[in-house]
């Protein structure tokens, strides 16, 4: 991690180390003092005498090179090659709840497909009236809608069914992104092919290498769904299927087919790999749910945080986080610093939209002692998210998708943070 | 969708697709010709919906799976290093260790051809013929001991007569059954007499290493490299074309699901490719060599430029039996590009 920690002795947090008290009202009127001035208030720096560079030096601009460390990670013994596999959302390094573009996590199963637009084409067959094939251009003279929505992978705290193993909710919690899309309606596309009486389930198919393929009942296609072209703002990103892909609101990211390439209508699901072997939730007793679509709502503190220690020593602090449902939205997020003996409502901030992440803070006063923390999501339905251990109780622990279990932070006095489990 | 399931199959919703049928239209797009749904039209369904006409053997099966998919899945499926076992497990699904292959979990045998059709072989999809898929198929139903007679044909004919032994083992989403579902009180203050830490993450140490990671690309030093190669390039012939290897890095990633080069490489499906470019021929250590290839490296190959041209270009008609399973690099400047990446890697 970048975070060294502050120098002690001259920091305004570490005068207030001694006199912070947990849970108590914030001190006014107690300001540190220096011993000496400040070399970067009393020398010139750098930037602040030569000229920097021009508009022509970045045309498609970059971040600073001091946030070089905020970058999708890969887990390497995860998988058997980089290709079919997954990287992680730094989310411990971010704020707010849209997450840029190119730090969305990717998950491909043949590699990212480069396509060329002019080459693009969407078919749509099957139980229609009308078997149609649009351009890129033809979808783009739809009329258009703008939704944020998450995206999480069925898959994300996979790792952890039998137990904290991965420290960072980079790894843990980060196959999801939450992007402002703009696109076509679904239900617009299958109206001008004009979808059968019959025509019950819809096969979405990509144009990569591995062809991914999924089945979604006509309700949904018809609901919310979106054909997406551009994520916040601009183009969609390669990796995350340019020029096409499919937006299924609240479902598992597998559904949002990346690169899309077909819709088919059929009277019957396909049962295809990605929703029998793959994305199926294998009970203790050896039988499996499939077709869990939906992703329940989870939450998930991403500062403090095993990547993101507490840096500053005791005093005010802030402790945030992300929860989503794929039910609706998040109005309440319970947070608890003695491991679940006492719980406060957090403070929400920023849109509540449907389907979308939703950020949380906690302002509180740290004193300076162990703390162990967990958070707690209560959806737009009633739902409130379970601990880890309810979850097995229904689950087992042969499962890997759908963990959407309470994770548990151990912070340490030197602020320092551990994924753990606690009973 | 917060409403049942269920509902998906009721006459309202029915009511409501004929609805929407009848919607307004913009008259974008243009109609599909017959032979562009069949080019892109290859699901197939568990009723056998989508098949082709087609017939492929076990035996013929086990040929193409030698050749193709046993260099992950493993001479006889059960998997080769992290790459997927296809076959075993029966019976495991409700043990403390599942282990989940076409044989033990998968519910429909459509669903084998159709995956294997659209996305098999890693790397070459849609390159296997339909009676080749048939007899892939069929070689992966006789070693999951799901037919018995090593002449069994398997065609479009017999193909829905197969029952899966897992067929059963799957049920619709239940979660609104759960304890769990719907909304709970929750405690907020004394929920607890006290907590204990019962397990940590950093006993196991799997994390990935943020610190090494930075390290590793700010002393990588990209520029660095390039920099002495300019340098080098004004006097030396043998200068690698530093813009080249660039193109051919990317074109490499067709090969490095198979083949690791540079630090830490690790010998794969493939054998490690560092410093390939002039080496003799099979001569990695670790690596188990087919055995024309073992022939040819003792009869004194080395991997020039030439060679490995001639062997990209076509490797199953450059050396019979290879254990390459690849079709290939068809243009002439893609190759020259790889081979260029390949010296430039040390």
């Amino acid at each position: 991690m970048t975070d060294s920690p502050h120098k002690n002795g001259t920091t305004r947090r570490g005068f207030l180390a001694g006199t912070a008290v947990a849970g108590a009202a914030a001190i006014t009127g107690t300001v540190a003092r220096a011993d000496a001035p400040d070399p970067a208030i009393t020398e010139v720096q750098p930037w602040a005498r030569y000229l920097g560079e021009g508009v022509d030096a970045r045309p498609y601009g970059t971040p600073s090179e001091h946030e070089a460390h905020v970058v999708r990670r890969n887990v390497e013994w995860l998988t058997a090659d980089p290709i079919s596999s997954v990287n992680f959302t730094p989310i411990h390094e971010l704020d707010g709840i849209i997450t840029p573009n190119g730090l969305c996590f990717e998950r491909h199963h043949g590699g990212i497909a480069e396509i060329d637009p002019a080459q693009y084409r969407l078919m749509i067959n099957g139980l229609v009236d009308r078997e149609l094939i649009f351009t890129l251009e033809d979808i783009m003279r739809f009329p258009r809608e703008n939704r944020a929505y998450f995206l999480e992978c069925a898959a994300n705290s996979g790792m952890e069914w039998r137990g904290a193993q991965l420290n960072g909710c980079q790894y843990t919690h980060g196959m999801i992104h939450n992007v402002m899309y703009t696109g076509v309606r679904l239900r617009t596309l299958l109206e001008e092919a004009g979808v059968q009486p019959e025509g019950e389930w819809l096969l979405a198919e990509g144009a990569d290498a591995s062809a991914m393929t999924r089945s979604i009942p006509m309700e949904k296609a018809l609901d919310d769904c979106m054909v997406a072209f551009k994520m916040n703002g601009e183009a969609l990103r390669p990796e995350q299927g340019y020029p096409v892909r499919l937006v299924v609101p609240g479902w598992e990211g597998n559904m949002w087919v990346k690169w899309l390439r077909r819709l088919e209508v059929g009277d019957q699901p396909w049962h295809h790999r990605e929703e029998t072997s793959k994305y199926t939730d294998l009970f203790a007793d050896g039988r499996a749910r499939r077709f869990t679509w939906e992703m329940d709502a989870k939450s998930i503190i991403t500062s403090p945080s095993p990547q993101k220690p507490i840096s500053h020593g005791p005093g005010p602090m802030v402790l945030t986080g992300l929860a989503w449902s794929g039910r609706g939205t998040i109005p309440r997020v319970d947070v608890t610093i003695d491991g679940g003996i006492n719980w406060v409502e957090a403070r929400m901030d920023g849109p509540s939209w449907d389907k979308s992440l939703h950020r949380f803070y906690y302002d509180f006063e740290w004193d300076g002692s162990p703390m162990i923390l967990q958070s707690r999501a209560h959806d737009s339905t009633g739902y409130v998210q379970p601990t880890k251990d309810e979850l097995r109780e229904v689950r087992g622990e042969n499962s890997i998708y759908h963990n959407n279990g309470i994770q548990t932070y151990a912070v340490a006095a030197d602020g320092s943070v551990e994924n753990v489990e606690i009973a | 969708m917060s409403k049942s399931l269920k509902l998906l199959l009721t006459a309202a919703t029915l009511t409501a697709l004929g609805a929407a049928a009848s919607a307004q239209t913009y008259g974008l797009g243009r109609e599909a010709l017959p032979e562009e749904v069949a080019a892109w039209d290859i699901d197939i369904r568990p009723d056998g919906l989508g098949l082709p006409v087609g017939s492929g053997s076990v035996l013929e099966g086990e040929e193409v799976f030698l050749q193709l998919c046993a260099s992950c899945h493993g001479d006889f499926a059960e998997g080769a290093g992290r790459w997927p076992p296809l076959a075993g497990g029966q019976g495991s699904l409700a043990s403390d260790d599942p282990l989940k292959t076409i044989g033990s979990y998968w519910p429909y045998l459509s669903t084998v051809w159709d995956y294997v059709h659209r996305a098999m072989p890693f790397g070459d999809a849609q390159s296997l013929s339909d009676d080749e898929v048939y007899a892939i198929t069929a070689f992966l139903l006789y070693m999951n001991d799901i037919v018995l007679e090593d002449d069994f044909v398997l065609s479009n004919e017999n193909f829905t007569d197969i029952e899966m032994p897992n067929a059963d083992g799957f049920y619709m989403d239940d979660r609104e059954e759960s304890p769990l579902w719907g909304p709970r009180e929750v405690c907020m203050t004394d929920c607890a007499e006290s907590v204990e830490i019962t397990m940590r993450a950093n006993i196991l140490d799997v994390t990935p290493d943020d610190a090494a990671a930075r390290e590793a690309r700010e002393s990588g030093g990209e520029e660095a490299v390039e920099d002495a190669a300019t340098e080098e390039a004004a006097e030396d012939p043998n200068a690698i074309d530093m813009e080249l290897a660039e193109a051919g890095e990317g074109l490499f990633r067709q090969c490095s699901s198979c083949h690791q080069v540079g630090d830490g490489a690790q010998n794969r499906t493939g054998p490690i490719l560092t410093g390939i470019v002039g080496a003799p021929a099979g001569l990695v250590e670790g690596f188990r060599y087919s055995n024309p290839m073992q022939a040819a490296a003792e009869e004194g190959l080395v991997w020039t430029p030439e060679e490995l041209h001639a062997f990209l270009e076509n490797p199953r008609a450059y050396m019979r039996g290879t254990r390459m399973a690849f079709r290939g690099v068809a243009d002439e400047a893609d190759r020259a590009a790889i081979i260029e990446y390949l010296r430039s890697v040390e």
